[in-house]
């Protein structure tokens, strides 16, 4: 069988138009399926970026929160109640809301504001300058050194600015593992400071944090916390609940699909034709090798090899070009929301597959359909 | 006496239906023999390549049996059939059918690589038998560079890789000037026909009926009685069909 595959893979290659051709129908595909799912996985990334940065286990919130970024304030009491909970370790409040900062130059920026709780500091970013003490300084803000630190005009410990007509000063600052999603600047300071600086309504509390005592624990807690009318989601429920909204309710999702198969549809188009061509043009020729004594199940074979061969190769130079263009592009823009995941590399290599699946089939068919008296006859 | 090559029996072949119908093969019955050099001749539609086909395997008869070595070839599934072929019997066609994006030498091995054997080793044996057409030194080149009669050598050496002991030929000389036809079925004769051997072609190429050592008329998908045999120089004789031709011209089959 190994020499068959040999003479189907030179029948292939050695024809470098076909093949060039083959290969760039798979490459666009794959390009335009990863790149598109890529973006936007990048984005789904980002919009959960204050619950994979304060890694809680659990999140406690109003149940019309759709994402972490449009937070319901909660009564205080929904934190005593939390922290009385059967399964409890520990429960935390969590500020998260917006604020204005007015910059030297006397412009305005926005700013995510994150108050952590004032005892424990659940969820603090990893510091690259400062203590994470001075946080409880007077005025002390912890800044994010990520693609948008620059619209602070590069702060560094001891910089002051206004945020909401209060004076800020930065003690610390941090990196962390995402960014946001909406090209804002990040600061980190205590929950007190936080709800007192910025303006807001009756209930101050965004989310309250737990930790259960342990996994098995979870289920209850989630129950005991729907009893009390809140809804309350693990770290990875809530990152789901944030990709759905923007999945299902923005609309991105359904461009996505419709780019994602207008990709698959081009893919096709190209590389089934071709191949198809690639078939008739050789037909003749395979017929004869039916003539001569070659098996069925070995033209098939032959024909499957060389379709995965060139379905292979491919995606592999698709996911290149496109790890290359992203690579390039995130060296210009720091904040360029694309992300490849396990999930784009499946979803790319289902889609080459199918590519691949259908154009052989249609191939082997007409393979199949040929009789070798056809080739006697002329 | 010479060993039966092929035998066939009430061959009937016809394709369509109804008023469509067009019978190819009217109970034909045919022997061949090992070490002769048969030739199938008539004109266009006679049924001559329909009788080629039904003889190598490639296509079932509607009635009739085709026993190759004693072996009813259509009493084989599909698989063994192919392998029939590919062991027993060698293709050369008439439009040559060579892969124009493979070199000569693999050209020539395809048979050794569709039995599994090992690329390296069919390429050797491939050089082999193109050093025995002439070819050794075009190996490397694709057929497109080739002229007509090095095709037809090329298609020759891939038919006769494989040892058969059956060489199909269906229009040797179709594609190919006089003389090189002419030149084509010389070194068939002379190289490839032995006494282990049996060496069907279907031809209306009257300039290459000299190496004959059978001609059987078809017309109407009949072979007809009259049956024609070379005479040691020019056109053939006619023969009347009391006179054995086999046993006057084909040699016996080599027990070695």
């Amino acid at each position: 069988m190994k020499s068959i595959l040999k003479l189907g893979y030179k029948l292939l290659v050695n024809d470098r138009a076909k093949f060039t051709a083959l290969l760039m129908g798979i490459i666009f595909a794959v390009f335009l399926i990863m790149f598109i799912t890529s973006m936007f996985f990048g984005v789904l990334n980002h919009a959960s970026a204050t619950v994979i940065n304060i890694g809680a286990t659990i999140w406690v919130m109003d149940p019309t929160v759709e994402t972490v970024a449009n937070s319901v304030g909660m009564p205080d009491y929904v934190l005593d109640a939390v922290r009385s909970m059967h399964g409890v370790k520990y429960a935390v409040p969590l500020y998260s809301g917006a604020a204005l900062v007015k910059l030297a130059d006397g412009t305005y920026q926005a700013v995510t504001v994150i108050g952590l709780d004032d005892t424990s500091l659940l969820g603090r970013p990893a510091l690259i300058e400062g203590k994470i003490q001075d946080i409880y300084a007077q005025s002390g803000f912890i800044v994010v050194r990520d693609a948008e630190f620059s619209k602070l005009e590069n702060p560094h410990i001891g910089s002051e600015f206004e945020l909401n007509d209060n004076r800020a000063v930065i003690v610390g600052v941090a990196e962390v593992a995402t960014s946001g999603l909406y090209g804002i600047p990040t600061l980190y300071t205590t929950y007190q400071r936080a709800v007192e600086y910025i303006p807001n309504p009756r209930f101050t509390i965004s989310y309250v944090l737990v930790e259960p005592k342990s996994a098995t624990d979870i289920t209850q807690i989630k129950q005991q916390v729907e009893r009390l009318g809140y809804r309350a989601l693990t770290k990875n429920e809530f990152m789901e609940r944030t990709a759905n909204f923007f999945i299902y309710q923005t609309g991105g999702g359904t461009n996505m699909l419709i780019m994602t198969l207008i990709s698959f549809m081009v893919g096709l188009s190209i590389s089934g034709q071709t191949f198809y061509t690639f078939i008739l043009e050789n037909l003749e020729r395979f017929g004869a090798l039916k003539a001569i004594g070659i098996k069925s199940r070995d033209l098939v074979g032959m024909i499957l090899f060389q379709a995965t061969f060139t379905a292979i190769t491919g995606y592999g130079l698709g996911v290149g070009f496109c790890v290359l263009l992203i690579w390039l592009a995130k060296l210009r823009l720091p904040s360029y929301a694309a992300m490849l995941t396990y999930t784009n590399l499946v979803i790319g290599f289902v889609m080459v597959a199918i590519i691949a699946g259908i154009s052989s089939y249609f191939g082997i068919r007409r393979v199949l359909q040929i009789e070798p008296f056809d080739i006697f006859r002329g | 006496m010479p060993q039966v090559a092929i035998k066939a029996q009430g061959l009937v072949k016809w394709f369509g239906e109804g008023e469509a119908r067009t019978d190819a093969l009217r109970n034909v019955d045919l022997e061949t023999y090992f070490g002769e050099m048969l030739y199938i001749v008539g004109p266009s539609g006679s049924g001559k390549t329909t009788l080629l086909s039904v003889l190598s395997g490639v296509l079932k008869p509607n009635s009739g049996t085709v026993l190759v070595e004693n072996v009813d070839i259509w009493n084989l599934d599909e698989d063994g059939r192919a392998d029939f072929r590919l062991n027993k019997i060698g293709f050369v066609f008439q439009d040559f059918h060579l892969f124009p994006r493979l070199t000569t030498a693999e050209n020539a091995a395809i048979p050794l690589i569709l039995k599994k054997n090992d690329w390296n080793e069919s390429l050797k044996e491939a050089n082999n038998y193109l050093e025995v057409v002439g070819l050794k030194d075009r190996a490397e080149l694709p057929p497109v560079k080739l002229s007509g009669g090095e095709q037809q050598r090329v298609a020759i050496a891939r038919a006769m890789v494989s040892k058969p002991d059956i060489l199909i030929m269906d229009e040797p000389t179709a594609s190919l000037d006089g003389d090189t036809g002419n030149a084509i079925l010389a070194f068939v004769h002379k190289n490839v026909l032995n006494p282990n051997r049996c060496i069907v072609v279907v031809t209306h190429d009257e300039r290459i009926y000299e190496f004959a050592s059978r001609i059987l008329h078809m017309a109407d998908g009949r072979l007809s009685t009259e049956e024609k045999t070379t005479a040691e120089k020019g056109a053939p004789e006619k023969i009347t069909a009391e006179k054995s031709v086999v046993e006057k011209s084909t040699p016996e089959k080599s027990t070695a």
